[in-house]
């Protein structure tokens, strides 16, 4: 499952680094969180894509602890 | 301005009112009366109102780990002026600081508006017609295929459909970059985003919201940007290992130079925060994306839409431009285009023959012959004569047509028919495909019948070539002396011809090997060339407004089929690379140059913030430039 939501960044470097972060994590086939759109990709296993989607925005507070994840 | 912004703003104003104040004071000398911790604690209150939440971001950030987070570099420097007694400097960097990133993320917005404006082509409503007449504004993702839709004059249409009452006007501009309206009557197929200029009109819907132009369009060029280009993989690596060394450095310069006894701990620890305030990456990560987001914003206004920031600039490197003949440099569509008359009979008479001969045919040879009869009919009033009346019309399959014109024998047809009747004519070695014309035993003329070069195709190829491609080869399933022409008239380095679609790939895939340096790029139709496209390192497709087949095969897609727009994309592309690569140049520069002159005692920490900051501001200007681009630029000079 491929899905975009909307993801309020301030920096390009922090996108950079949760879009790091998110792909790291177990059953992600490919994120992207891209700075420009303000926009979080992710393409992840169905099975356990609710979890997934919460362990990515879990990661993206922890680079930035502003940042707004609209799921 | 949103009203996080505006909050940070407010208390900049602030803070930067109580700077001046206390930097006056300073200079005066008011604070030499007091004690260290009076100015301290002075200096303390304007620096937290203006840090705390960099502060709290960057406790926050300590307690996940995350060491080289900005936050964090700029509090360590902002404590290292503070615990030097460099207070006015503290509270400046934390200032300029905020300045900065406020401005920043200002830029940022705004340029992102823009070129989300450029994109304004999503509908909001459908008027969709009820049984009793009525039109109610409806969601366009609720319309169903076959909906009837009222569009009144000034709206755009929201779903492609076609036509079924009304005639008017449509200005395409938003899709195609054509400024030009384009005349809609019955019957005739509309494509949505398009705005409806003078007359309601109605439509029947053919897709669905999801399955039409406009909001294919929307996706593609949302997605193109998280396609990244080799520059953008590059400065993110990059930035992952400049901040942790440019830490390092930090500290090591804080450390090593007094224990050695070269200089005292506040001298070494100033240092150490101007390396700090630079390290952060925010400059060079920011303007590659920015700048590719702007040249993809600046291609879309001009109706070409570029798939992926990777291939704008795989398509900047474009050494050879590979072309296919039908439909794109051609049109596609047969015409006549020259008549040689062989005996006693006018040209307009061997046309009127022609045409009675074939006026039953399908076959679009046929068909060309009627439309160039009645063109010049209509054209020119002084010709009455109409089609010739024959009887007797006969089809002869393979060759073309006999009939009779009273007692005399007709022959409209190819060289077979005309030796199959033993009529002595001359052949014709012109290219195209040739008719032979003969009345009772006599040769009357030949019409020779050809594809059309597009309009501009010569102009086009060679504004490609000034834009900096260096061959450009033509590739054809045609014979070659038809090929040739073609090529000799707009300009071609190099022909193949006589190729099927799986040769055409095959010869792509060795000018691929040939050309290892540049990249080749190719633009078809999208017809029967989507492998071709795919193989290709840029695939440009001729939108043939709508086909599916060629938006999703292509990485480049020229939506109103000028091949004019071919130069175009190039030197956007160029363009954008050029803005790109100066970013990086100037950012690099400036950041590595405050570095040195940190290291060696000569730069101020204010000039480590412009280092940041204001590096950060310059470049995102800059990549503004990637989205200027107008039909103007496009027609004047090209630039390399």
């Amino acid at each position: 499952m491929k899905k975009t939501y909307k993801c309020e960044v301030d920096c390009a470097n922090c996108a950079a680094k949760m879009e790091e972060a998110i792909n790291k994590i177990d059953g992600v086939k490919s994120a992207r969180v891209n700075f420009m759109t303000q926009k979080l990709t992710l393409e992840a296993d169905d099975d356990k894509y609710a979890e997934i989607l919460d362990a990515a925005v879990k990661a993206c507070k922890k680079v930035e602890p502003d940042c707004e994840i609209e799921i | 301005m949103t009203k996080k912004m505006k909050k940070t703003r407010n208390r900049i104003i602030g803070v930067l009112i109580a700077f001046i104040v206390l930097l006056i004071a300073e200079h005066m000398g008011a604070f030499e009366a007091f004690p260290w911790y009076v100015s301290f604690v002075i200096f303390l209150i304007p620096y937290l109102v203006i840090g705390y939440d960099v502060l709290r971001k960057a406790f926050i950030n300590i307690s996940h780990g995350q060491v080289f987070d900005e936050n964090f570099l700029m509090m360590i420097a902002t404590f290292g002026a503070f615990a030097i007694s460099e207070y006015t400097e503290a509270l400046a960097v934390m200032l300029f600081y905020q300045i900065g990133e406020l401005f920043q993320s200002y830029a940022v917005g705004k340029s992102r508006a823009s070129i989300t404006e450029l994109m304004s082509i999503a509908p909001e409503y459908a008027n969709v017609i009820q049984d009793d007449g009525e039109a109610v504004e409806t969601d366009p993702e609720e319309v169903g295929i076959g909906t009837m839709l009222l569009i009144k004059p000034g709206e755009k249409i929201p779903i492609d459909g076609v036509v079924t009452e009304g005639e008017s006007f449509v200005d395409t501009s938003a899709i195609t970059g054509e400024s030009v309206p384009r005349r809609v009557s019955e019957g005739e197929e509309v494509i949505s985003g398009c705005v409806n200029k003078d007359s309601v009109l109605k439509i029947r819907t053919t897709k669905n919201y999801e399955d039409s132009t406009v909001s294919k369009i929307l996706e593609l060029v949302e997605n193109a940007s998280n396609k990244k280009s080799r520059m953008e993989n590059f400065i993110t690596r990059f930035a992952k290992y400049y901040t942790p060394v440019v830490t390092i450095g930090a500290v090591l310069l804080a450390v090593i130079p007094p224990l050695l006894g070269i200089m005292p701990f506040s001298d070494s620890i100033k240092r150490a925060c101007i390396f700090l305030i630079v390290s952060c990456p925010c400059a060079l990560v920011i303007s590659v994306p920015l700048g590719f987001f702007g040249g993809i914003g600046a291609s879309s206004k001009m109706g070409i839409l570029v798939k992926g920031s990777n291939y704008l600039e795989a398509i900047a490197e474009a050494s050879t431009l590979v072309l296919d003949k039908t439909g794109t440099i051609t049109k596609g569509e047969f015409k006549v285009s020259e008549i040689i008359p062989a005996a006693n009979l006018s040209k307009e008479e061997i046309v009127c023959l022609a045409a009675g001969a074939e006026k039953f045919s399908n076959h679009p040879i046929a068909r060309s012959v009627i439309e160039y009869h009645d063109e010049i009919h209509k054209n020119n009033s002084s010709l009455t004569d109409d089609k010739t009346e024959l009887t007797d019309i006969k089809e002869v399959p393979g060759h073309g047509i006999t009939a009779k014109l009273g007692a005399e024998d007709i022959y409209v047809g190819n060289a077979k028919l005309l030796k199959s009747n033993n009529i002595e004519f001359k052949e014709s070695d012109l290219p195209g495909t040739i008719i032979y014309v003969a009345k009772g035993k006599l040769f009357v003329g030949t019409i020779i019948i050809s594809d059309t070069i597009k309009e501009g195709a010569a102009e086009s190829i060679s504004k490609a070539k000034r834009a900096g491609v260096s061959q450009v080869i033509m590739l054809t399933g045609d014979n070659e002396d038809t090929a040739k022409v073609v090529a000799d008239k707009v300009g071609i380095d190099k022909v193949f011809a006589q190729l099927l679609p799986a040769d055409k790939v095959e010869r792509v895939e060795s000018l691929l090997d040939e050309n290892k340096n540049g990249k080749v790029a190719f633009v078809g139709d999208g017809i029967n060339d989507a492998p071709v496209l795919m193989r290709a390192d840029v695939g440009i497709a001729m939108g043939s407004m709508g086909s599916d087949a060629a938006i999703e095969a292509a990485d480049i897609v020229l939506m109103d089929d000028d091949i004019g727009k071919i130069s175009a994309v190039i030197q956007i592309a160029r363009k954008t690379l050029r803005i790109v690569k100066e970013n990086i140049v100037f950012a690099l520069f400036v950041k590595i140059l405050i570095l040195f002159l940190g290291a060696l005692g000569f730069a101020t920490m204010w000039m480590a913030v412009f280092g940041d900051v204001g590096v950060a501001v310059l470049a995102i200007l800059n990549s503004m430039r990637a989205m200027k681009w107008t039909k103007e630029d496009m027609n004047g000079k090209v630039r390399a």
